[in-house]
């Protein structure tokens, strides 16, 4: 399991580019994953590898389409400094596990890398490094296998009034 | 969780959120009448997979009583705006990042992803951490042929491409008071540039008018709490500001026109959810003048945002002249914007739009490079076939 490490700002365009997006298959959509950006990517990222990006990984479009080609490539884990809100959400609801470190810039490619969520840390190059704990109700959420896992034991949601 | 007052879907990223719905077990939707479909990313459809999610989404329309503006009516911001389904205080989600336009009408609007809106479609409501507020106080008055985008633009320099993330940021000031609903919404709608949940501008009487002339509603006052507490504020004065442009590869990347004045342009592009409505392609055709050609070289690609702002530039006349200076006018819809549809540039190719994103392959190959500005600055870099000030043309 190895560490494919990119840089600050990497957008949704960049992980699956806008004239894929008639695809829902993420099998499909991981032969796509990162095209023109990093092309050895789809050919080569094997069951269980970690993308790991600086500050902002996933800004731009909503498309769930993201989350989806890395998981389609195996990958179930994204390791960031920071994220951009709206991926950071379709990654913990599509079951991808998103996790803050703010150490990430340090982690090389090619390293090799183990997580430790119990214990809060991830392992790569064989030096611990601090990850945040993911927080409280997305952590149910992620617990349940994601949000459609979580739905279907909801009879009805327990709305807040916004008044 | 919050209900929602309203739910926009669209061809790229519903039939995932149908998808999702279905694996929740949904059978009927929460409240069909709050729920907005429409057709713009990939309209006339462009491909077989295109034409198929058409049809997928049309039977779901149909089976759920939802009405569906199909691919007739534009780029679905810009639809719910001038349709009416966004009020101020509503609680409003679509799929595509670009949702916050309609803080522009006083909503809390915010992009979400497919999963989360197969959640909204069965159960009417959401999870939602309450974000902060920056408070952006815009004084000043803009010079000529300057304006909102410019003001984004520079926004978007200053607080940088995460700099808002998971916040909210709220308008106020008298160059937000003055700007038209044209140029609040081209504001809101690019606050996800910077990171932001939600771009609000405070709901006045240019916001009532434009609401109540499209829905029987009963204006009310809504304004932020004197003494709300922001995590920051920040001031500005445009009145000397620059025309601005973003160069490649991100938004937050900015420089004064002068910058960059002289770059050698293949392609421009003048419409989206950002600029693409009637104002915008009146502030194009007025720095056109009495030009009758765009420069040799230069595809000018303009495309309304919808199918009332085309009929608007059509009745004034704004069309034809675009035409006749050899512009391809474009149905509304996302057009280049999307990078999947048409429009799309060749390696080595660079392409000036007025849209809301340059990130690199946006609008086609990872080796070409877009540049992003005002309307002004794209007609008259139209006219030069280099990027140039419109102030000088």
């Amino acid at each position: 399991m190895r560490v494919w490490k990119f840089g600050d700002d990497i957008d949704t365009d960049a992980i699956i580019p806008g004239r894929f997006l008639t695809i829902y298959d993420p099998a499909e959509l991981a032969k796509h994953a990162f095209e023109g950006t990093r092309d050895e990517f789809a050919k080569e990222a094997r069951e269980g590898d970690v993308v790991v990006g600086g500050s902002n990984f996933g800004c731009g479009s909503s498309r769930e389409h993201a989350p989806l080609a890395l998981l389609g490539a195996g990958v179930k884990v994204v390791v960031a400094k920071s994220f951009a809100r709206i991926f950071y959400r379709n990654a913990v609801n599509t079951g991808l596990l998103p996790l803050v470190c703010p150490e990430a810039e340090s982690i090389r490619d090619g390293d090799a890398v183990a997580v430790n969520l119990a214990d809060g840390y991830i392992e790569a190059g064989g030096r611990r490094l601090p990850i945040e704990p993911v927080p409280g109700f997305m952590k149910e959420i992620v617990d349940a296998g994601g949000l459609v896992a979580y739905a279907k034991n909801l009879d009805e949601v327990k709305r807040c009034s916004t008044e | 969780m919050a209900p929602v007052d309203a739910a926009m879907i669209h061809d790229i990223t519903g039939p995932l959120a149908v998808r999702v719905f279905r694996e929740m077990g949904g059978e009927r939707v929460f409240d069909p009448e709050r729920i907005i479909m429409l057709f713009d990313h990939q309209v006339p459809a462009d491909s077989i997979p295109a034409a198929e999610n058409h049809v997928f989404m049309r039977q779901f329309a149909e089976e759920q009583g939802i009405h569906n503006y199909d691919l007739l009516e534009g780029v679905c911001h810009q639809v719910v705006m001038e349709k009416g389904r966004a009020a101020p205080g509503e609680i409003i989600v679509g799929t595509d990042s670009h949702t916050c336009t309609y803080g522009a009408a006083g909503a809390f609007a915010t992009g979400i992803g497919s999963t989360d809106m197969g959640f909204v479609l069965k159960f009417g409501a959401l999870y939602f951490r309450v974000p902060e507020s920056i408070l952006l106080e815009v004084e000043g008055a803009f010079g000529k042929r300057v304006g909102a985008k410019d003001l984004i633009l520079s926004l978007a320099g200053d607080i940088g491409a995460d700099g808002a993330t998971y916040m909210a940021l709220e308008f106020t000031g008298r160059a937000m008071r003055e700007m038209g609903m044209a140029g609040r919404m081209t504001c809101a709608n690019m606050a996800i540039e910077m990171g932001a949940k939600a771009g609000i501008v405070a709901p006045d009487a240019a916001t009532w008018d434009y609401v109540t002339a499209r829905r029987e509603i009963e204006p009310f006052d809504l304004a932020g709490d004197e003494d709300a507490a922001y995590a920051e504020r920040r001031r500005y004065d445009v009145t000397d500001l620059a025309p601005q442009v973003a160069v490649p590869h991100n938004v937050d990347n900015v420089v004064d026109v002068s910058d960059v004045a002289g770059t050698k342009v293949d392609q421009v592009f003048i419409g989206s959810c950002t600029n693409g409505r009637y104002e915008d392609l009146f502030e194009a055709a007025e720095v056109m003048g009495d030009a009758d050609r765009f420069a040799d070289g230069v595809r000018v690609i303009v495309i309304p945002a919808s199918r009332t702002e085309y009929l608007k530039a059509l009745r004034a006349g704004l069309i034809e002249r675009f035409v006749e200076a050899g512009a391809l006018v474009e149905a509304p819809c996302c057009g280049p914007c999307m990078g999947g549809a048409f429009g799309l540039l060749a390696s080595g190719e660079v392409s000036l739009s007025t849209s809301n994103r340059n990130f690199r392959g946006r609008q086609g190959s990872t080796q070409a490079s877009v540049y992003l500005s005002s309307p002004a600055t794209a007609a008259a870099t139209a006219l030069y076939g280099e990027i140039t000030d419109p102030r000088e043309v």
